[in-house]
């Protein structure tokens, strides 16, 4: 009988791996294309991260339908979050923005700890997107994270310094984007290096298009920078973080419309693809919104002989 | 492909330029570079030329099923990772009918599906084809099912049967429209892969290992099948995956030669059905075989095909041109954006929804989007006035030129430019009914 050979790369490098919570939290080391088990044998352990804000005012309604009254308290929506079995939490401290609450830095950072105290679960914290707010926020945050190491999430290229020094005085991990560009991924782990942020202390967001908004740039991004890592570029073998929650931006991913179907399902599916593409082509940590799409994405993991 | 160097090892080395080509070297560079047949040389010996076509095969075989305008072309494929090249022939999604069904069930079920159809981007998402399942395992019933399933669709066919006795009358009363026959496995695939050699139709395979399948594949083309679709498998996503890729890269890497076909993965029906269709489509799947699928899943489904399947190097757009809408006049605002589709579609639906007349100008931004194209700069005041000019949009009409809300900035340096009412427009276009009402009253 015929025997066909295994088509095994013979990788020369890897995902760096990093620590995060209390410790007992890792996320990177692979050493193969995901999920292929005859290139890297070990379990492939992407981790899902679900998402609270803590301003609900244009949220969708579709999501705050899932998550009840819990969804009126980051510090709920994060225990029922850990209930279905999220790896961390993603917590968007919306109400920071100068133009919504204008949340003071202190108090964010309260509710940053206290969702970590009760969750016990690593965070990914954003701010509300505005970088010289941002910084102030992260380093209250920062701060009162210090010992329970989470990722500061993000910096820019032209805007990294003091949110990159706040994460490396409290030994927190940074988030590094850039825009779809395997070589503008590259150059903000360089900046970040050079500016003295250990690579094991950098995780990068090349910015995952979600599905019918750019998916297929994304993909093939995200797999060029997995093969570049894999081939030994030392500069992109950091860990990924992809952001499925951005699926909810298209249009036809939850509007009502009876053509296409229940919104509530297909909204679910469109996050699960966006999650699967990101998946497939390098994500280590994924950001997910809706708990359907958690419940799908969770099954597929497994599925593919991962363990979420 | 065989290497110049390798093409040459085969010729006579007379250079007596009857191919037309000096030197049989520089022959031999053409047909490295596939640009002429080996047939030109008259000199080349038939077994050389049997092995040399051989070398020079696809490395993942193409075929048709069906015919007419409905015909769904499979394999082709020549790259691992869609950012070498573009992927060619997207998954084809099936779907079921059974011979347990009354024929007005059939053609319930058919009408159905053919009706299930989305608009996205300009272009039409539909399933593509319709398999036959045997239930009850007798030729009678299957071939009066095939008989009203035909009548009621141009799409091509898939017979699905273990049982090549099932499978035989329907198969050579529709051969004409070239059905694919599934499946051959280890039992029966002499019957079977003789059956579709004497009927010319193409064969699904079907083995969960890569090993078996490459000796399934051996009986079959010994039986005289060559258009085969090979289906590793899809108990789970792992298998998916797994056998999907290993079998894709070791054609493509020509480290093994008897998996070049199209691949497929029959999944069922239900959640564990989209997701393994999902992940077929960007793993190298020409065929997804589902039992039934709802619309809520089939328009992410689908819109995942037509992403993977772009191409990297030329996003998809529309002509720089002065689009009306709604029969618009001199008095009728013109609206600008960019020429991506999906950005010119989604403004177009959102106008068209207003029910208010509009000049639409697309400006040429290479396919890119309003944001990205801003910051490509190439959707600057200079390249909207000299759209509107090329167009004459300003002599068509007086109306206040209307700037998408995400470039507002645009607006000071276009009324300088062009001498005219320029007005800020919404961020998102599904406010546009409300803005275009507002701007009437
Ligand atoms: C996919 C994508 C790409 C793809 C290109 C896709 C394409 N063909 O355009 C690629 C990978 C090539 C790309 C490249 C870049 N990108 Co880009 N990209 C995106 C992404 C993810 C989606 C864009 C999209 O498809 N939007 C959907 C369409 C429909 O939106 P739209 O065109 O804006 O249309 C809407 C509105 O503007 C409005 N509208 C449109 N027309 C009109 C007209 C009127 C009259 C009105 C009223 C309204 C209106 O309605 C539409 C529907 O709501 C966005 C991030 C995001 N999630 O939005 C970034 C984004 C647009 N990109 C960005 C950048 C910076 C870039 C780069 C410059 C990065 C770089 N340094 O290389 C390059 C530039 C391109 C180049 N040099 O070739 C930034 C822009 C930042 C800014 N604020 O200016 C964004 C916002 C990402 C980010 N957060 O940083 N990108
Ligand atoms: S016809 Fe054949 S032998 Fe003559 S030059 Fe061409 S390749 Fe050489």
């Amino acid at each position: 009988m015929a025997k066909v050979p295994m088509p095994k790369e013979k990788w020369s490098g890897a995902v760096g791996s990093m620590a995060l919570g209390d410790g007992s939290v890792s996320l990177g080391g692979v050493k193969g294309m995901p999920f292929l088990s005859f290139e890297d044998p070990q379990k492939h352990r992407p981790l899902l991260a679900g998402e609270v804000v803590d301003d609900i005012s244009d949220f969708p309604s579709i999501v705050l339908k899932q998550f009840g009254t819990s969804a009126e308290d980051p510090v709920s929506w994060a225990m029922e979050w850990k209930s279905k079995g999220a790896d961390l939490i993603c917590l968007r401290l919306l109400s920071t923005d100068p133009e919504r609450n204008d949340t003071a830095p202190e108090k964010a950072a309260e509710i940053a700890k206290k969702v970590a105290d009760s969750t016990g679960l690593p965070l990914i914290v954003y701010g509300s997107g505005i970088a010289e707010k941002d910084a102030a926020v992260m380093e209250a945050v920062g701060k009162a994270l210090e010992g329970h190491r989470s990722i500061l999430a993000y910096v820019e290229e032209d805007s990294y310094k003091r949110m990159a020094s706040t994460a490396v005085a409290h030994k927190h991990a940074v988030l590094a984007f850039s825009n779809l560009d395997i070589n503008l991924a590259k150059q903000m782990n360089i900046l970040l290096s050079d500016f003295g942020v250990d690579r094991g202390d950098i995780v990068m967001d090349p910015l995952m298009a979600p599905l019918g908004m750019g998916l297929e740039y994304s993909y093939s991004v995200n797999e060029r920078i997995m093969l570049a890592a894999l081939s030994g570029d030392r500069m992109l073998q950091v860990p990924m973080v992809c952001d499925a929650s951005q699926a909810w931006q298209v249009r036809d991913c939850s509007e009502e419309d009876d053509a296409l179907g229940d919104a509530a399902e297909r909204a679910a599916w469109w996050e699960f693809a966006t999650a699967l593409a990101a998946l497939l082509s390098g994500a280590d940590v994924l950001i997910v919104r809706g708990a359907k799409a958690m419940d799908l994405i969770q099954e597929a993991v497994n599925d593919m002989g991962g363990h979420a | 492909m065989p290497t110049a160097i390798e093409f040459f090892k085969f010729l006579p080395k007379t250079n007596c330029g009857e191919c037309g080509h000096p030197t049989c070297l520089a022959f031999a560079m053409q047909l490295a570079n596939q640009k002429v047949s080996i047939d030109a040389c008259p000199y080349v010996d038939p077994s050389a030329k049997g092995k040399l076509e051989e070398s020079s095969a696809p490395p993942v075989r193409g075929f048709n099923v069906g015919v007419g305008e409905k015909t769904v072309r499979m394999g082709d494929e020549t790259v691992l990772y869609r950012h070498e090249r573009k992927f060619v022939n997207p998954t084809a999604f099936a779907v079921t009918v059974t011979d347990t069904m009354t024929a007005e069930e059939i053609s319930a079920t058919v009408a159905h599906y053919s009706s299930m159809v989305f608009e996205r981007v300009g272009m039409e998402f539909r399933l593509d084809m319709f398999t036959l399942r045997d239930g009850t395992g007798d030729p009678d019933s299957y071939v009066k099912a095939v008989k009203c399933l035909s009548e009621n669709t141009d799409w091509p066919i898939i017979l699905l049967s273990d049982d090549p006795e099932v499978i035989r009358p329907a198969a050579e009363l529709i051969k004409e429209r070239r059905p694919l026959i599934y499946s051959a496995d280890r039992s029966n695939v002499e019957q079977m892969a003789s059956m579709a050699a004497a009927l010319g139709l193409p064969l699904a395979l079907r083995d969960d290992t890569l090993d078996g399948m490459a000796s399934l594949v051996e009986d079959a083309k010994k039986a005289g099948v060559e258009d085969l679709i090979l289906d590793l498998g899809s108990a789970s996503m792992k298998q998916v995956l797994e056998n999907n890729t290993a079998a894709r890269k070791v054609s493509l890497r020509r480290t093994f030669k008897g998996l070049g076909y199209p691949l497929m993965n029959c999944v069922g029906s239900g959640e564990r059905a989209v997701m393994r269709a999902m992940l077929s489509v960007m793993k190298y799947g020409s065929l997804v075989i589902f039992e039934s699928i709802e619309a809520q899943q089939a328009l992410p489904l689908m819109t995942l095909r037509q992403n993977i399947y772009t191409d990297p190097q030329v996003p998809i757009q529309v002509k720089e041109d002065l689009y009306p809408i709604s029969d618009p006049d001199t008095a009728s605002p013109v609206l600008f954006t960019t020429n991506f589709s999906l950005t010119y579609f989604t403004v177009r639906a959102d106008i068209e929804k207003s029910r208010q007349p509009v000049w639409l100008q697309v400006v040429d931004t290479e396919g890119l989007s309003v944001l990205t194209a801003y910051a490509a700069g190439k959707f600057g005041p200079e390249h909207v006035s000299a759209a509107l000019e090329a167009s004459g949009a300003l002599q068509k009409s007086d109306g206040p030129i209307v700037t998408p809300g995400m470039v507002a900035k645009l607006s000071g340096k276009l009324e300088e430019a062009l001498g005219r009412k320029v007005l800020v427009g919404p961020m998102e276009s599904g406010s546009l009914p409300k803005f275009l009402k507002g701007l009437k009253g």
